[in-house]
């Protein structure tokens, strides 16, 4: 078939083709970037905390009129209530283990610093320092959160001191990520020294974890993993408990901690949202980021749905205003399959052309969007693949109304109107 | 004559249903996601105190210097001790308060009950009038109480429900962090978004109500630590809170109230004559680096409105462009069917202006109804918008009278704007030809 009498048609019907290439340009524009945004999220939810998720739950408590950590003695006597609450936890039935830690991957709270090869060190524009965020914990911390270490060795009880919480002393070990030692020891940092916040003092890296993530949810990938992990426990007058359960005991776990607390100590508090599991973390960590995703995911539905509707609307109009044609066309010999091809093709054209505009469109809306809202280059991948799905949804949108002109009887072009 | 063309437009949509419906629907579906995504954007970006906003201000003193780790030079967006204190004895401004973010135990009276946790701020006696805050019962604390560190508390509703019932608990005593506090004053439900006086504790938007406000000094005096961000420049010499207080440190917002451009040019230049001042006396090793923005500019200038919802605003209204251009075609393809129509029209004497009205009427016909379709959605759509954003956010978003007016004004005007090319070509449609080719 050749594309000539086609294109003569399509010159009648200026509007309507403009009309329906601009819709279709619009749309792809549209929705290759909000896929791409949408993808960005997703991607970020779908991040690995380097933690055994499952099994596992936190409490966060404060204690009622505490010694202050100023006062003589008040962070010792700190460290005591603490410990007592470590052991009291341990006692209950179907926990593994208990690990004090000041914050958690996802959690929000966090312990920020520079960590460098070199000491007195704190240019971020070097290579040799970096952010990171500090964990304080203590020997248990490994198995309660299920992370794993990849060299070198874990703490050992003989590791665990315990300072005030805004007492900012440098610790004589430390752990650290994959992420971080790699950055800052390609060669392998176990036994090497690292300075903290731009201080003088050698702090050994006696072991590396595979992967445990910062508790900001929103860092991009270049700081996401930069944890160090400090063998102290922390005192002050409220205290976070990481708690890992047998299988399945979770929820009957996370019930009984509150009264075994109580009884240690009733001064204190502890409501509805001082236990929380894992999940429920993770999730509102990321509540914000999947609402955005799926608002603009069901915007871009509704987008594809009016553009797809637009094209039949608009050819069922030319089909109906062509009847006497095709009926001319059939009358002269064309097949039925044939008025399909000539709908299908012209639809072609059409979407052809609104495409090629749209990838124009899509690529400088990215561009805008990269100057005003730190976004990155959206992948040639995302813009061809929106380039088909709009090919493809302009073939299935024809189709019915195609369909129907091939089914106009020959004997139409024999009748009077 | 109006009459007649609601009559005409109403028999042409009943002729072609399908294609009616698909208008409908489109316009619909585009203006309810487009008013959806509004609600959250008006909602999130929303000026928390607008009849006071131009008035509130927000300085900003750079104790870092140059090499604080920033590229664009803009100082700490919180203060330290040491400033925050010596700006509130000046009192340069009509009235101000430093604050900073508390989350004290409070021990309930009764016995058997547990005690709860509260979270609230350390602030000045100016900030309730400053902030014009509500009072259900008795007021805010005296400048004297500020000066004498009083045991005075300022509770919200919630929590004075909590502790006393229902009543007036001024006079009452509430034990706080294991010490008795003098209620002076309870707040009548208040919980501002977004959290304006102190977006570096709370970015902007926090589920929390503020339970408790007590005297800055007060607080400070007996230890209560701050819990809010807390960021350095260098490790604090000394340790614990007393040590923070010592440290360059920044943990402290600060907002002052100016009532003209007049006060603001001297509070600014009082501000710079501050840090040179602590430039000579050798604290700071550079020159004046301080900002003083009024409440929108600082919110903007802190991003407190997430950058998502922005985008998705976008998108949003991208959807509505490409739904005018789908009405556009589709109403093109229904007045031009009816060509045959128009030419007997204008034969028989129908002046152009008439052919115009006849087919506004009938594009005005349809955007109403996409605009009541709209309107379901658009409620259907902020009801839901709670099963998918964060709490914080999603209360906010509320379907109230002028969103519904403004959600059937963009339906209707929408397809009026999309009506106007194809009511154009459907009045240069030649009367002649028409009646000789049928």
């Amino acid at each position: 078939m050749t594309l000539h009498p086609i294109l003569a048609a399509l010159r009648k019907h200026k509007a309507g083709v403009v009309l329906i290439a601009m819709q279709i340009a619009l749309t792809l524009a549209i929705v290759c970037n909000a896929v791409f945004i949408i993808g960005q999220r997703i991607e970020r939810v779908n991040r690995p905390t380097g933690l055994d998720e499952s099994n596992l739950f936190l409490i966060t408590q404060q204690w009622v009129d505490a010694p202050g950590e100023d006062t003589p003695g008040g962070v010792d006597k700190l460290d005591a209530m603490q410990l007592e609450d470590l052991a009291a936890l341990r006692q209950v039935p179907d926990v593994v283990s208990v690990a004090p830690i000041n914050s958690m991957p996802l959690l929000d709270s966090s312990w920020n610093g520079a960590i460098a090869s070199k000491p007195g060190d704190t240019q971020f524009r070097g290579k040799s320092v970096t952010r990171t965020t500090y964990y304080f914990s203590d020997d248990q911390m490994l198995p309660t959160l299920g992370v794993r270490l990849v060299a070198g060795r874990a703490f050992n009880a003989g590791d665990v001191g315990h300072q005030g919480f805004r007492d900012q002393r440098d610790p004589d070990i430390v752990i650290l990520t994959k992420a971080l030692a790699d950055k800052l020891f390609p060669n392998g940092a176990v036994g090497k020294a690292v300075y903290l916040n731009g201080g003088n003092k050698p702090v050994t890296v006696i072991g590396v974890v595979e992967r445990m993530q910062v508790p900001y949810a929103g860092g991009g990938d270049e700081v996401a993993w930069n944890s160090t992990l400090i063998p102290t426990r922390l005192n002050a007058n409220f205290a976070r408990y990481a708690v890992r359960t047998k299988p399945g005991r979770l929820d009957d776990v996370m019930r009984a901690v509150t009264p075994a607390l109580y009884k240690v100590n009733p001064m204190r508090v502890l409501d509805d949202d001082s236990v929380r599991s894992f999940t429920e973390i993770r999730d509102k960590a990321y509540r914000a980021d999947l609402g955005m995703a799926i608002l603009m995911g069901v915007v871009c539905l509704i987008l594809l749905c009016v553009t797809a509707a637009g094209i039949v609307g608009l050819t069922s109009f030319w089909v109906g205003q062509r009847h006497r044609q095709i009926g001319v066309r059939r009358a002269l010999g064309a097949r039925k399959i044939d008025i399909l091809h000539y709908f299908q093709i012209e639809n072609l054209l059409i979407a052809g052309s609104g495409v090629v505009i749209g990838v124009l469109l899509a690529v400088g809306l990215n561009q805008w969007l990269m100057s005003h809202y730190e976004m990155t280059r959206i992948p040639i991948l995302y813009v061809l693949t929106g380039v088909l799905a709009m090919l493809a949804i302009g073939q299935a949108a024809v189709f019915v109304p195609a369909r129907r002109a091939s089914n106009v009887p020959p004997v139409v072009a024999t009748r009077a109107v | 004559m109006f009459a007649y063309y609601l009559e005409l437009a109403l028999r042409s949509l009943k002729r072609s249903p399908g294609l009616t419906v698909l208008m409908v629907l489109a316009i619909g579906f585009g203006v309810a996601a487009s008013m959806t995504t509004y609600s959250v954007f008006r909602a999130v970006s929303g000026d928390p105190i607008p009849w006071k906003s131009a008035q509130l201000f927000v300085p900003q003193i750079d104790n870092w210097g140059p090499k604080n780790g920033t590229d664009d030079g803009e100082p700490p967006n919180a203060m330290d001790y040491l400033d925050a204190t010596t700006l509130m004895r000046d009192h340069r401004a009509k009235r101000q308060s430093a604050m900073y973010q508390i989350s004290p135990s409070v021990v309930p009276a009764q016995a058997g009950k547990h005690p709860l946790n509260v979270t609230g701020h350390a602030v000045y006696s100016e900030f309730f009038p400053m902030l014009d805050v509500p009072f259900l019962y008795g007021n805010g604390w005296s400048a004297q109480d500020d000066a004498q560190r009083a045991a005075v508390a300022v509770i919200s509703s919630k929590l004075n429900e909590k502790l006393f019932g229902n009543v007036d608990s001024v006079g009452r005593t509430v034990n706080i962090e294991g010490r008795d506090y003098r209620v002076v004053g309870v707040l009548d439900h208040w919980n501002p978004q977004p959290r304006f006086y102190d977006v570096t504790n709370t970015g902007g938007f926090s589920e929390n109500v503020e339970d408790v406000f007590l005297p800055f000094e007060r607080a400070i005096s007996v230890g209560l630590p701050n819990n809010g961000n807390t960021n350095c420049n260098a490790t604090p010499k000394e340790s614990g809170f007393v040590g923070l207080q010592h440290s360059e440190c920044v943990w402290i917002a600060y907002m002052a109230e100016l009532d003209d451009a007049a006060a603001v040019t001297a509070y600014r230049q009082y501000l710079d004559a501050y840090a040179k001042n602590q430039q000579k006396a050798g604290r700071f090793g550079w020159a004046p680096n301080n900002r003083l923005r009024n409440l929108p500019d600082y919110l903007e200038q802190q991003q407190v409105v997430p950058r998502d919802t922005k985008v998705s605003l976008l998108v949003a209204l991208g959807l509505l462009l490409v739904c005018l251009v789908n009405t556009v075609g589709l109403l093109l393809a229904k007045f031009l069917r009816r060509s045959g129509e128009i030419g007997v029209r204008r034969a028989l004497g129908a002046p152009r202006k008439a052919i115009y009205l006849q087919f506004l009427t009938e594009a005005g016909m349809v955007g109403a109804a996409g605009g009541v379709l709209g309107l379901l959605l658009t409620g259907v759509g902020v009801a839901s918008v709670g099963l998918v954003l964060p709490k914080s956010i999603s209360d906010l978003a509320r379907l109230d009278l002028s969103l519904l007016a403004i959600t059937l004004l963009v339906a209707v005007l929408a397809t009026l704007l999309a009506g106007l090319y194809p009511t154009f070509r459907a009045s240069r449609v030649q009367p002649a030809w028409q009646l000789k080719s049928n």
